[in-house]
């Protein structure tokens, strides 16, 4: 069965934007953390933004994966954002703690 | 131009309860009391599933008229028990999961259930952020949430045997 990739990417400088096309559980954050590590190797990105936009639904698994980008990040001195999040997405975000740990300003920009 | 003869679809019927779904389950399956509705799926431990297990508990409770949020915490929870099974029950060997749902007035009656590993410690399972594999970024949360967005959360386990999972939620509660 062929399945489209869960996510688009575009490298800006050091810059890496995921643009998340599905839901994040554990399905599809399994095919996304292979490709996403490979790209922040490639292009030796220091900040990578996910775009939560298209997403409805977010479980552990999501929040494993941005903690572990976040860690990744971390290590280089570099930044982890989420932009785009559904109340629902928040929520998931806030309960978890991922809320406080992410970049406080810009970032989390509520969608209306 | 064809002609369609309509023939009928051969069907599995009549397969008495007692010898299929009741043998399998007796030493687990424990409905304490019978329900308005009910359903049983079995699927195959593929994270592909994950979705349609979300979708499916969403399907059946959707008479019930849940808000947004409930919906959305119903989804979580069973998100993430079915991928405890999948993860740590059968470490993605795809054995059997069954998932049973039932509704009486308000409330909805989640059982996930799968044959495999099982947990060798409850108790430490349930601890928030404790996991086993930390190395494939296991948030160790998936216990904490489902106890969180259901109303219960019932853990019976035994090693080799497998993992039962008992949840419940009142809609609009």
């Amino acid at each position: 069965m062929k399945e489209k990739h869960p996510a688009q990417y575009t490298v800006k400088n050091r810059c890496l934007y995921v643009a998340l096309q599905e839901d994040l559980d554990q399905h599809n954050v399994d095919r996304i953390r292979l490709r996403l590590d490979a790209l922040i190797d490639e292009c030796g990105s220091n900040e990578v933004v996910f775009d939560f936009s298209k997403v409805n639904f977010m479980d552990s698994s999501g929040i494993g994966m941005i903690m572990g980008r976040y860690r990744r990040m971390m290590l280089q001195n570099g930044k982890v954002r989420a932009v785009g999040i559904h109340p629902a997405i928040a929520r998931i975000m806030k309960y978890s703690g991922l809320y406080q740990i992410l970049e406080p300003n810009v970032l989390c920009d509520e969608k209306q | 131009m064809e002609e369609i003869i309509s023939k009928p679809v051969m069907r599995l019927v009549d397969v008495p309860m007692e010898e299929t779904e009741e043998a399998k389950d007796a030493p687990r399956e424990m409905t304490l009391h019978k329900h308005e509705n009910e359903v049983t799926l079995r699927f195959p431990a593929l994270s592909q599933n994950e979705g349609f297990a979300r979708m499916a508990a969403a399907a059946f409770v959707t008479r019930l008229d849940p808000t947004i949020e409930e919906l959305s915490d119903l989804k979580t929870a069973i998100s993430e028990a079915v991928t405890n099974a999948i993860i740590h029950g059968y470490e993605k060997h795809p054995g059997e999961i069954r998932m049973y749902l039932a509704i009486t007035d308000m409330t909805l009656y989640v059982e996930i259930e799968d044959y495999g590993e099982g947990i060798p410690d409850v108790r430490k399972a349930r601890e928030p952020m404790f996991t086993t594999k930390p190395e494939q970024e296991r948030s160790g949360m998936g216990f904490a949430f489902m106890e969180a967005f259901m109303d219960s959360l019932e853990v019976i386990s035994e090693v080799g045997k497998g993992t039962l999972v008992r949840m419940k939620k009142t809609i609009r509660a």
